[in-house]
């Protein structure tokens, strides 16, 4: 040790140095599963071998194509004024296409606000999904018909009861399994730290599936965590895996690998999607405050639509008339929903005393019936007033 | 005199800025309050001046957030600490009432609290769920934490400077829907205190007492019922705990009548404390019961229904009506 070196090591260390933010983690950037490269190649790995056929193939490109189309028109629709806000998928795609077709019709799904596309593959009508951005609703779907539940917009919570239902599933000897999407900002709370031990304590089916889409709002992950997110696994004693989350063969090859792990009793799984959210966190923010222009750039190049595109292409999986039919089948879907949504009634007013309670209660019938009356002496001067 | 026109939003911003210039040991954390300066830009530029070590941004964790922030205060900062929404509160409604609100009567006096914990609260801005909630009355009934509401940009100004040189936890509602309402703010005039409330309008027929977000409701109720000749009182509460109710009392012995107006649900809430004290103090001035308009008993209503939930200028004329008919 040099003199410098060690008088600098006793001297009063600076407030600055102790308190200042954690810059990144220094660890080398870990492995990602991966099985089509951004160029459009197939690759193999070890653990994670998939064989799909060629009509799995389109379809999973299919799933992408429909899902971006349904958020890009959701997304026009907040510009227009028909929507209060959009959290727009753009670029996690495969993460969720991928997660979402390895899943059988008995597994559960608890999603946070931003799953689109694991609702696409769950059957839910897209059009369910904008009733509570719109602002008629606070869900708009039954969540037992898909087993696809109601989104969740308070951060990480939906991790305790995907927990919970697993628990429920392992203690009825069912073999179906439960998934949790949430966000890489959602691994800072308390539930999530929560649900990782409830599940390894209890083995519980539980797929713990983290879209790491770099940010949280304006907040880069590394203010969330100082190793990689799917490291944290092993401190609660199961297994963690980062995927590659733009590639979609590989979502679907890992995610299905940890549901039959779940299926089989041997406990939860935690997969990193490693991917990017394209646009901004919602259509209320504005990404320009904190984010480099170059940084998106980066990321359209491992485009999860384009890639798997340029291998069907090269591997004359998909002809024109695929491509075509399918921009046809996009442009439908996109009329669709606009309609659907134009035409989506206000809820009526007396529909607010409505389903606060199972069993009813007193009080919200006594506020309804004066709330009634008050709505209605509107409309007698209305009467009077002719 | 440096009187300057401004936004609440903007004077909050001011406030912050003042706070952290002129006491070294005040802090600023929360989500997304760094380069982005908070969801609704409150701590705008703040971050850029002070450095990422006096306005932090923090791990998306409430609990987190507060429970950090108690620590740094016993170790003799000042953290003011942002909620991004009111119903993001919860993860960290464990720290402020079972720890935050606490210590310092369990530590026999010996240690303050003095954090400071912003929340935007309230609806009319058309958000989605959890984003619209007036949870005050909650925090209200804690022994311990001080709870008050700004409803213009002078107040947002003087009652921050005053909310982070108290050694008391302070939970500091902000109206959010009021945000880019302009008034004047003198920044060099002494306010009176935090706790007082304050007649924003004479009148000798009815008063109505509101807070934050209602407060303009109520003077544009006054206004209208001044029309149809009817002269209110309008009082601005400014701290729902503790609630200045010498400063009601005067009011309504003034006037013999009272309503309560707030966002919240009127279940349990502050206006059912306020109709129970002031009946206590003043019965034989009152010439009607006291009356109260506010929230349902219902989960906060999606946002294409919340103007039925919210109460508005008719309904608050409404109750007017109802209380001088007795
Ligand atoms: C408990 C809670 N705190 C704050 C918020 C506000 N908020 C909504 S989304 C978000 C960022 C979430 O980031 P992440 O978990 O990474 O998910 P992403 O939206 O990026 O997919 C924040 C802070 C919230 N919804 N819930």
């Amino acid at each position: 040790m040099t003199v410098e070196s060690t008088a600098a090591a006793r001297k009063p260390r600076r407030a600055s140095k102790r308190t200042s933010a954690a810059k990144k983690p220094q660890s080398s950037e870990p492995q990602l599963v991966q099985l089509l490269t951004p160029e459009g190649e197939r690759v193999e790995h070890p653990d994670y071998s998939i064989d799909l056929s060629a009509d799995e193939l389109r379809g999973l490109y299919r799933d992408m194509v429909l899902t971006r189309r349904f958020d890009a028109e959701a997304t026009a629709l907040q510009r227009q004024g028909e929507l209060g806000l959009w959290a727009s998928l753009l670029g996690q795609e495969a993460a969720q296409i991928g997660s979402g077709r390895a899943l059988r019709d008995d597994d559960y799904v608890f999603p946070t606000y931003r799953e689109h596309g694991v609702a696409w593959c769950r059957g839910v009508d897209p059009t369910n999904l904008l009733g509570m951005f719109r602002g008629v609703n606070h869900g708009g779907w039954d969540p037992t018909t898909n087993n696809f539940h109601l989104y969740t917009i308070v951060i990480g919570s939906q991790t305790l009861h995907a927990t919970g239902y697993a628990m429920g599933v392992a203690k009825d000897g069912a073999d179906s399994a439960v998934i949790a999407y949430f966000g890489d900002g959602a691994s800072s709370q308390g539930d999530v730290a929560e649900s990782f031990t409830f599940s390894a304590v209890y083995n519980a089916p539980v797929v713990f599936f983290c879209q790491n889409n770099q940010w949280a709002i304006s907040e880069p992950t590394e203010r969330q965590t100082r190793v990689p997110l799917y490291q944290r696994a092993q401190g609660y004693g199961f297994p963690g895996v980062r995927v590659d989350g733009n590639d979609v063969l590989a979502c679907l090859a890992v995610t299905r690998s940890a549901l039959e792990r779940a299926r089989r009793g041997e406990g939860p799984t935690l997969v990193e999607a490693f991917t990017y959210r394209m646009g901004a966190h919602t259509t209320s923010d504005d990404p320009t405050k904190y984010r480099a222009d170059d940084e998106r750039a980066a990321w359209e190049a491992k485009d999860p639509i384009l890639r798997l595109r340029t291998y069907l292409e090269k591997e004359k999986l998909a002809d024109e008339a695929f491509f075509t039919g399918l921009e046809t089948e996009s442009e439908t879907l996109g009329k669709r929903v606009r309609e659907v949504v134009r035409a989506m009634p206000d809820p009526e007013p007396l529909s607010l005393f409505e389903h606060g309670y199972a069993d009813g209660n007193s009080l919200v019938d006594e506020e309804r019936a004066q709330f009634s009356a008050y709505q209605a002496s509107f409309a007698d001067s209305a009467e009077e007033g002719k | 005199m440096a009187v300057e026109k401004m936004s609440i939003a903007k004077a909050l911003n001011e406030s912050l800025r003042l706070a952290l210039d002129t006491d070294p040991k005040v802090l600023i954390m929360g989500e997304d309050v760094g380069k982005l300066g908070g969801v609704f830009r409150i701590t705008d530029g703040l971050q850029k001046d002070f450095g990422e070590d006096r306005v932090i941004d923090t791990p998306l964790a409430e609990s987190g957030i507060v429970g950090t922030a108690i620590g740094l205060a016993l170790r003799g900062y000042r953290p003011i600490v942002e909620i991004q929404f009111d119903g993001f509160v919860f993860p960290a409604y464990d720290q402020i009432v079972t720890q935050l609100a606490k210590m310092h009567a369990r530590a026999l006096g010996k240690i303050k609290l003095p954090v400071v914990v912003r929340i935007p609260y309230g609806g009319g801005i058309g958000a989605v769920e959890h984003h619209s909630e007036s949870p005050e009355a909650l925090f209200a009934h804690v022994a311990g934490l001080k709870v008050v509401s700004p409803s213009n940009a002078s107040d947002a100004y003087w009652m921050m400077q005053q909310a982070v040189q108290s050694d008391d936890p302070i939970i500091f509602f902000e109206p959010k829907r009021r945000y880019w309402d302009k008034g004047e703010v003198d920044t060099e005039s002494i306010p009176g205190p935090l706790h007082k409330a304050v007649t924003v309008r004479e009148g000798s027929d009815l008063t109505l007492v509101a807070y934050g977000p209602m407060v303009k409701v109520c003077l544009e109720a006054a206004a209208a019922a001044q029309e149809e000749g009817k002269s209110v009182e309008v009082l601005d509460l400014r701290s729902m705990s503790p609630i200045d109710f010498d400063a009601i009392q005067t009011s309504v012995e003034k006037t013999g009548r009272l309503v309560v107006v707030h966002e919240a649900p009127v279940f349990y809430g502050s206006g059912a404390e306020i109709a129970a004290r002031i009946t206590e103090r003043s019965f034989y001035h009152l010439e009607a019961p006291v009356l109260r308009v506010g929230g349902y008993h219902v989960p906060y209503p999606p946002a294409r229904l919340e103007d039925e939930y919210l109460p508005g200028l008719d309904r608050v004329l409404d109750a007017v009506d109802r209380s001088l008919a007795y």
